[in-house]
C-alpha cells in the first residue's frame, strides 16, 4: 500500500541551538517582561523561603528542645507556619502573575502565525499538508506556552535556588558543602550529552506521528477505494509497521529519559550520604553540633528537587526550541511580495513606472503578454507550465479555454487573480499591470469559480454573497441561485440560512458547484473566471445553467475553461492552448475547421494530437 | 482535506458545544461526537488493555516500590547516624557509621537502578497499550461499513485514533507514574512517621482530610474549566483548517481581513478559557500547599515539644522533619494527574463507543467461494432477488425490485439526481446489505462472500478518485499488490493513462503528494481506473468514474472498455450519455425505480425518458 511516505515538507533548516531558538520569541514575551519577571523574583523568594525553615529547625534543636524550653518550641513553630503560609500564598502569586500573560503570548503567536498563513503565497499551501500546519497552530504551541510558565522561570529559580543553597550549606560547614559540590560537574556534562540526543529522538518521533496520521487520515479518507478493493488488511499492515516504528522511537526516547533520571537522582544523593557520613564523624568529634547536621541535610534534601528537575526542565526546553523552529519555519516564509504593507500598496499602482494610462488606445479586457509560468516548488531545470502564453479577452467578451488534460488550464486561469506569481511576462486588467495592482483591488474585480467547489462552514447565504460586496443582499442572492439554477437552495430545511460547509449539512458534488458558481457571479464582476463551472452537473441542469449563465456573460469579460463543446457554445470565442502556448484562438466552427487538435478535443475523433 | 476533517473532529470533540445542546432528545445518536458504548465498556476496554501485560504492570509496580523503598530510606539513615553511630563513634566503634555509609551509597545506587528500570517497563506497557489501542481502532474502523464511515464524518474517526490516543498516551506515561507516586509516598511517608512517632504520624493522616475535600472540589470544577477551554480550542482550529484548505477562495474572494477578525474573536476566547483553566490550578496549588504547610508545622510543633520533654530522640525528630517535606511534594503533581486523568476517561469512552459499533455489513461467519470462472468465461452473473433498501434513518430508497443482468452484459444506469442509481450500485458493491431480498453473483449471496473473495468478484470505480500518498505505481497496484511493473503499465496503457504518467516528472515513481495536488481531477480519474482493471473483477461498477476526463479522454477510455469489458459484466452510471455508445442495455431509473430497460437502440427510437435525455445530450454535444 502506498503510504509510507510523509506528505509533509520537511525543510532542513539550518541546525540552531535550543537558546537560539528560543530567544525568537522574546518580541512575544516583551510586552509582558514585567509580569514574567515578577513571578520570577516572587518564585526565587518562596524558594528561598524553603530554605530558611531548615535554618528555623536548627535554631529549634539546637536552642528550644536542647534546653527543654516549651515556650520557645512554640515560637519555632509559629515561624514554621508564618513561612509556610508566606510559601503559598508566594506560589499561588506566581501562577496568577503569570496565567493570563502566557496565554496572552499563546493567542498572538496563534493569531499572527494565522494572519501569516493567510497571507503567504498559494505555491506554499500546495507544499504543505493543512494538518502540518494546524499542529504548529495549537500543538505547538502550547508546548510553547507551557515552556514560558515553567522551564523558563524554573530553570532560572531553581538555579537560583541551588545558588542559594549551596550558599547556605557552605556557611553552615564548608567542607561538607564542597562534598555536596562536587557532582555538578558530572551532571552538567551528562545533561548537556542528553540534551543533543534527546532532541534528536523528540524530532523523530514527532515527523513519525505525522507519518501516522497522515495514514491514518488517508485510509479514513479513501475508505471506499479500501473497501472496494477489499484492502483493509494490507492498509491493517503498513499502519502496523508505521506504528511499530513509532513505538521504537518512543522507547528510545523512554531510555534516554529514564538514563538521565536515574543519573540525576543517583549522583546527588551519593554526595549527600558521604556529606552525611562526614558529618557524623565530626558530629562525633564534637566539631558540629547535631542541629547544624540536620539543618544541613534537610536543606541538602530540599535542593534535590531544584537538582532533578533539571533533567526534565531540559526535555521540556528542548521539545519547545523545537516547536519555536517548526514555527518559524512558516513564519520565516515570505508574505506574497508587494503586498506587506496593506497601506503602501494602495498607491503602488500610480507610482509604479511605465504604467499604461487607463483609457486612450490602451486594449481594454484581459491581455496576457508572453506569459510564461513554473510553479515555484518545481526544479528550475523542468520546463515551464505556461511557456509565453499571448491572449487577448476584449472587454465584455467571453473567451473558453479549451486544452488537453494537463496543459496547464486551471494554471493559466489562477494567474488572473494573481494566485501565483508569474515568471515572467504580464497580464494586464483593462490596461493595468496586475503585479502593479493592490491584490485587494485586483481580487474585487475578478471573480473565480474554482474546480473544486468549496463552501465555508457558513449559511448559504453568506457563502454566496461572499462574492459581492457589504451592500449586496437577498435581491442578489436570489439572482445568483435562480443563474446557478440553486433551486434546491429552498429545499434545505432552513433554506438559505441553512448551514453548509464542514460544520454543516453536507451537499453533492454538483449542489456544491452550483453554489460556487453563484458566489461567482452574485456581485456582477468585471471580469469573471470560471473553471470547468458544470462538470458535476446532469445534462438537464447543465442546460438550464447554461442558459441563464448566458445573459451573466452578455457583459461580462470572462475566461472559462471547458471540457465540452456544450461549455464552449457560452463562449464568443475560443482559445486552445496546446503544450504551454496559445495554438489558435477563433469561433468554435473556425476551430473546428482549422485545428485538428481542437477538433479532437471536442470530439475525441480523428487523430488531433500529431 | 485532512486537516479540514480533524477541525470537524476537534469540533466534535467537546460535546457543550453550541449544535450539540440544541439538539432534541432522542436525536440520531450519529449527532453527537460520542456513540453510546454499553455500560462498563470504558473500564473493560482499558482492563482488556492492561490484562496481556499484568505481568509487566507487576513488574514496574515491583520496581516503584523498590525505587521509593530506596529513596525513603535516606532519612532513616539520617536518624540511625544520629542516634546511634555518633555515641558509637564517641566510644571508638566505626561500626556503625560504616553501616551508614554503606547502606545510603546502596540506597542511592538502588534509586537509580530502580528509577531506570522502572521508567523503562513502564514505557514498555505504555507503547504496548498504544500499539494494541491504535492497532485496534484502526482495524476497527477499516472493518466497519460504508454506511458507518458516511455517517460517523472522517474527522471524528481521525480525532479517536489521533488525539484520543494521545490523551490516554500523557495519561500512562506521566500520570499513572504521579498517581502511584503520590500513593506510595503518601502511604509509605505516613507509615513511617506513625512508626516514628504516633503524635506526628496522626497529624499528617488529619491533613489527609482538607486535601481530599480539595482535591473534590478541584476536580468538579476544573472539569468543567477544561471542557469550556475544549470546545474553545476546537472552535479555533476549526477556523483555521478550513480557512487554510479553501485558501484559494479565500484570497479569490478577499476574505483574509474579515478572517482576521473572525478568528481574533475565537483566539481571545480560547485565550480567556484557558486562563482560566490555568487559574482553577493555581487555585488548588494555593490550597493544597497552606494544607500541607499548616500541617509540617504542626507536626514540629508537636516532635519538638516531645523531644524537648525527652520523650522523643532527636534523631527521630530530624527524620521526621525530612520525611514531612517529602510527604506534601508530589501534592501539586496529584493536580496534573487529575487533569490527564479526566481528559483520558473522555477519551476512552468515545473510543469505546466507537469499538463497540458492529459492521452492518458484516463478513461471513463461514464464507463460500465464487464458483471457479472458467479462462473464457464472459464475466458474472448478477442478481438481484426482491430487493428492497432503505437506509436505517428512514426513508425508502429503492422499493422492492428484480434485476438479472447475465455475465458479460454491459449495463448503462442512467436517470437524475437521486434517483437511486448510486444506491444500485453500492447494494452490488455490497457497501450496503438490502434490507430485503439478495443479491447473487453467479448464484451466490454476496453476504457469504469474505472480503478479498467478494473483491475479486466485484470492484467499483467511484467519481472521487482518491489517492494515497506515495508513487502513481503504488496508487495503481492498489488494485493488485503483487502487481509487476509490467503489469501496473499495462493496466495504465489499457485506459490511456500511459502518455500523462510518463510524462510526470519521475513517471511512474512520481509522488502524488510532493507535486501538491497537481495530478489534474481528470488524471486522478484515469488512475483509479487503472487501479481497477489491475484488480481485474468479474463485475466492474463504475459511478460516474469519468465525470472530470475532457471528451478525448472519456472517448479513449470509451474505446479500451471494448477490450477491457471484454470477458467482464459492467455495470456503468454516467451523466454524459456517451458511455451508452458501449453499452449492450440501458436501465432509466427515476425515484428508486427501475422505468426503462432494454438496449440503447429500441430505447432511443421509442419515445419514452430515455429517447428525450438523449436527444437533449446530442444537441449538448454537436455545436
Amino acid at each position: 500500500m502506498p503510504a509510507s511516505t510523509s506528505a509533509a515538507p520537511r525543510p532542513v533548516a539550518p541546525k540552531r541551538s535550543a537558546v537560539r531558538s528560543l530567544l525568537r520569541l522574546w518580541p512575544y514575551l516583551r510586552p509582558v517582561r514585567g509580569r514574567f519577571l515578577a513571578a520570577a523574583f516572587v518564585a526565587v523568594v518562596a524558594s528561598c523561603l524553603s530554605l530558611v525553615i531548615p535554618l528555623v529547625l536548627k535554631w529549634m534543636v539546637d536552642g528550644p528542645v536542647a534546653g527543654r524550653d516549651p515556650d520557645g518550641v512554640w515560637l519555632g513553630a509559629l515561624a514554621v507556619l508564618g513561612l509556610g503560609v508566606a510559601e503559598a500564598l508566594l506560589f499561588g502569586l506566581r501562577r496568577w502573575l503569570v496565567a493570563r500573560p502566557s496565554t496572552r503570548v499563546e493567542a498572538s503567536l496563534r493569531a499572527d502565525l494565522y494572519r501569516r498563513l493567510q497571507r503567504l503565497p498559494v505555491a506554499f499551501h500546495d507544499r504543505w499538508a493543512s494538518g502540518q500546519l494546524l499542529s504548529r497552530g495549537t500543538t505547538d504551541l502550547s508546548l510553547l506556552r507551557m515552556f514560558l510558565v515553567f522551564p523558563l522561570t524554573f530553570l532560572f529559580v531553581n538555579g537560583v535556588t541551588v545558588l542559594a543553597g549551596f550558599v547556605v550549606l557552605l556557611a553552615q560547614d564548608w567542607s561538607l558543602g564542597l562534598v555536596l559540590l562536587l557532582p555538578v560537574v558530572p551532571l552538567v556534562v551528562g545533561c548537556s550529552l542528553f540534551e543533543t540526543r534527546y532532541s534528536k529522538a523528540a524530532r523523530r518521533a514527532q515527523d513519525q506521528v505525522g507519518d501516522l496520521t497522515t495514514l491514518v487520515e488517508e485510509s479514513v479518507l479513501g475508505i471506499r477505494v479500501v473497501k472496494g478493493f477489499g484492502r483493509h488488511r494490507s492498509q491493517a499492515r503498513a499502519f502496523r509497521v508505521l506504528a511499530e516504528r513509532l513505538r521504537g522511537t518512543e522507547l528510545r526516547k523512554a531510555r534516554l529519559l529514564a538514563a538521565i533520571w536515574a543519573f540525576i537522582t543517583t549522583v546527588p544523593e551519593l554526595a549527600i550520604g558521604a556529606a552525611l557520613v562526614l558529618g557524623t564523624v565530626q558530629v562525633a568529634d564534637g566539631e558540629l553540633s547535631a542541629g547544624t547536621l540536620v539543618a544541613f541535610l534537610s536543606t541538602a534534601l530540599a535542593l534535590r528537587w531544584p537538582v532533578e528537575s533539571i533533567g526534565f526542565l531540559l526535555a521540556m526546553s528542548q521539545e519547545a526550541a523545537t516547536a519555536t523552529e517548526r514555527y518559524f519555519e512558516v513564519m520565516d516564509q515570505a508574505e506574497e511580495t508587494a503586498d506587506r504593507a496593506p497601506g503602501a500598496v494602495a498607491t503602488a499602482a500610480d507610482r509604479a513606472p511605465g504604467r499604461d494610462a487607463p483609457g486612450g488606445d490602451v486594449p481594454g479586457g484581459v491581455v496576457f503578454e508572453g506569459v510564461t509560468f513554473r510553479y515555484p516548488d518545481a526544479p528550475e531545470d523542468s520546463p515551464p507550465v505556461l511557456r509565453g502564453v499571448d491572449l487577448r479577452i476584449r472587454p465584455g467578451e467571453t473567451l473558453a479555454l479549451v486544452g488537453a488534460t494537463g496543459s496547464g488550464k486551471t494554471t493559466l486561469t489562477a494567474l488572473v487573480p494573481r494566485l501565483y506569481e508569474l515568471t515572467s511576462g504580464r497580464v494586464l486588467l483593462d490596461g493595468e499591470d496586475i503585479a502593479e495592482m493592490p491584490r485587494e483591488r485586483l481580487r474585487s474585480l475578478v471573480a473565480v469559480a474554482f474546480e473544486e467547489p468549496t463552501l465555508f462552514s457558513a449559511s448559504v447565504r453568506d457563502n454566496v454573497l461572499m462574492g459581492a460586496g457589504p451592500e449586496a443582499g437577498d435581491a442578489e442572492l436570489r439572482r445568483a441561485l435562480d443563474v446557478a439554477q440553486a433551486g434546491f437552495v429552498a429545499d434545505l430545511p432552513r433554506g438559505a440560512r441553512t448551514e453548509v460547509g464542514e460544520q454543516g449539512l453536507s451537499l453533492s458534488g454538483g449542489q456544491r458547484q452550483r453554489l460556487a458558481l453563484a458566489r461567482a457571479v452574485v456581485g456582477t464582476p468585471r471580469f469573471l473566471v470560471l473553471d470547468d463551472p458544470l462538470s458535476a452537473l446532469d445534462v438537464h441542469t447543465e442546460a438550464l445553467v447554461e442558459a441563464a449563465l448566458r445573459e451573466v456573460l452578455r457583459d461580462t469579460t470572462a475566461l472559462v475553461v471547458a471540457h465540452r463543446p456544450s461549455t464552449v457554445l457560452l463562449a464568443d470565442r475560443v482559445a486552445l492552448l496546446s503544450e504551454g502556448r496559445i495554438a489558435a484562438v477563433g469561433t468554435h466552427q473556425e476551430l473546428l475547421r482549422t485545428s485538428a487538435e481542437y477538433a479532437w478535443l471536442m470530439s475525441g475523433t480523428g487523430d488531433g494530437k500529431r | 482535506m485532512t486537516a479540514q476533517d480533524q477541525a470537524l473532529r476537534e469540533r466534535e470533540t467537546s460535546e457543550e458545544g453550541p449544535d450539540g445542546a440544541a439538539g432534541p432528545d432522542g436525536r440520531d445518536p450519529f449527532d453527537r461526537d460520542a456513540l453510546p458504548a454499553p455500560k462498563g465498556a470504558t473500564g473493560a476496554l482499558l482492563r482488556s488493555l492492561l490484562a496481556p501485560r499484568r505481568a509487566r504492570v507487576a513488574l514496574a509496580a515491583l520496581l516503584l516500590l523498590l525505587q521509593q523503598a530506596a529513596v525513603q530510606a535516606g532519612p532513616l539513615l539520617v536518624a540511625y547516624a544520629i542516634d546511634r553511630a555518633v555515641p558509637a563513634l564517641r566510644q571508638g566503634d566505626h561500626g556503625p557509621v560504616v553501616a551508614v555509609a554503606v547502606g545510603y551509597g546502596l540506597c542511592a545506587l538502588g534509586a537509580g537502578l530502580f528509577q531506570y528500570g522502572f521508567v523503562e517497563a513502564s514505557a514498555r506497557v505504555n507503547q504496548d497499550v498504544l500499539l494494541d489501542l491504535r492497532g485496534r481502532i484502526f482495524r476497527h474502523a477499516q472493518a466497519l461499513s460504508v454506511d458507518f464511515h458516511e455517517r460517523y464524518t472522517s474527522g471524528r474517526l481521525i480525532s479517536r485514533s489521533t488525539t484520543d490516543v494521545e490523551s490516554l498516551r500523557e495519561l500512562l506515561s506521566e500520570g499513572l507514574q504521579e498517581l502511584v507516586n503520590v500513593v506510595l509516598s503518601f502511604a509509605s511517608i505516613s507509615l513511617i512517621l506513625l512508626w516514628l512517632d504516633w503524635g506526628v504520624g496522626a497529624v499528617a493522616v488529619a491533613s489527609f482530610v482538607p486535601l481530599y475535600l480539595l482535591v473534590r472540589r478541584y476536580r468538579r470544577r476544573a472539569s468543567a474549566a477544561f471542557s469550556a477551554r475544549s470546545t474553545a480550542i476546537a472552535a479555533v482550529i476549526v477556523k483555521f483548517a478550513e480557512t487554510m484548505n479553501g485558501i484559494r477562495p479565500v484570497r479569490a474572494f478577499r476574505r483574509e481581513r474579515s478572517n482576521d477578525e473572525a478568528f481574533g474573536a475565537l483566539n481571545r476566547h480560547h485565550e480567556r478559557r484557558n486562563g482560566d483553566a490555568i487559574l482553577e490550578m493555581a487555585r488548588y496549588v494555593v490550597g493544597s500547599r497552606l494544607v500541607a504547610n499548616t500541617a509540617v508545622a504542626g507536626m514540629v510543633l508537636w516532635g519538638a515539644y516531645r523531644v524537648a520533654e525527652g520523650t522523643l530522640a532527636l534523631g527521630v525528630l530530624a527524620a521526621a522533619v525530612l520525611y514531612m517535606r517529602r510527604l506534601y511534594d508530589p501534592i501539586d503533581r496529584l493536580g496534573m494527574f487529575l487533569n490527564a486523568y479526566e481528559s483520558a476517561a473522555a477519551s476512552l469512552e468515545k473510543i469505546a463507543g466507537l469499538l463497540a459499533q458492529r459492521p452492518t455489513v458484516p463478513e461471513p461467519a463461514v464464507s463460500r467461494e465464487l464458483p471457479r470462472r472458467p479462462a473464457r468465461a464472459p464475466g458474472r452473473e448478477v442478481v438481484f432477488e426482491g430487493v428492497r433498501f432503505a437506509y436505517r434513518t428512514g426513508g425508502e430508497v429503492l422499493p422492492r425490485f428484480d434485476l438479472a443482468i447475465p455475465a458479460g452484459q454491459t449495463v448503462a444506469v442512467v436517470g437524475s439526481t437521486g434517483a437511486g442509481k448510486s444506491t444500485l450500485a453500492k447494494l452490488l458493491a455490497r457497501f450496503y446489505d438490502p434490507s430485503e431480498g439478495r443479491v447473487l453473483l453467479d448464484g451466490v449471496d454476496l453476504r457469504d462472500l469474505s472480503a478479498s473473495e467478494l473483491r475479486r468478484g466485484v470492484v467499483m470505480v467511484t467519481q472521487e478518485a482518491f489517492l494515497f500518498s506515495g508513487t502513481v505505481a503504488e496508487n495503481i497496484a492498489v488494485g493488485r499488490p503483487d502487481a509487476t511493473r509490467e503489469e501496473i503499465e499495462h493496466a495504465a496503457k489499457a485506459i490511456g493513462a500511459h502518455d500523462f504518467i510518463a510524462a510526470l516528472p519521475d513517471g511512474y515513481d512520481t509522488d502524488v503528494r510532493k507535486r501538491g495536488g497537481r495530478i489534474s481531477a481528470g488524471q486522478r480519474q484515469l488512475v483509479a481506473f487503472a487501479r481497477a482493471l489491475l484488480a481485474d473483477p468479474g463485475v466492474l461498477i463504475l459511478d460516474e468514474a469519468t465525470s472530470s476526463l475532457d471528451v478525448p479522454g472519456e472517448r479513449a477510455v470509451q474505446r479500451a472498455m471494448d477490450t477491457v469489458l471484454h470477458g467482464r459484466t459492467a455495470v456503468v452510471i454516467a451523466h454524459r450519455l456517451s458511455t451508452v455508445e458501449i453499452a449492450d442495455r440501458v436501465l432509466v431509473m427515476e425515484r428508486g425505480r427501475i422505468v426503462e430497460d432494454g438496449p440503447p437502440e429500441r430505447l432511443i427510437a421509442g419515445e419514452g425518458r430515455f429517447a428525450g435525455l438523449h436527444r437533449a445530450w446530442r444537441e449538448s454535444l454537436v455545436g
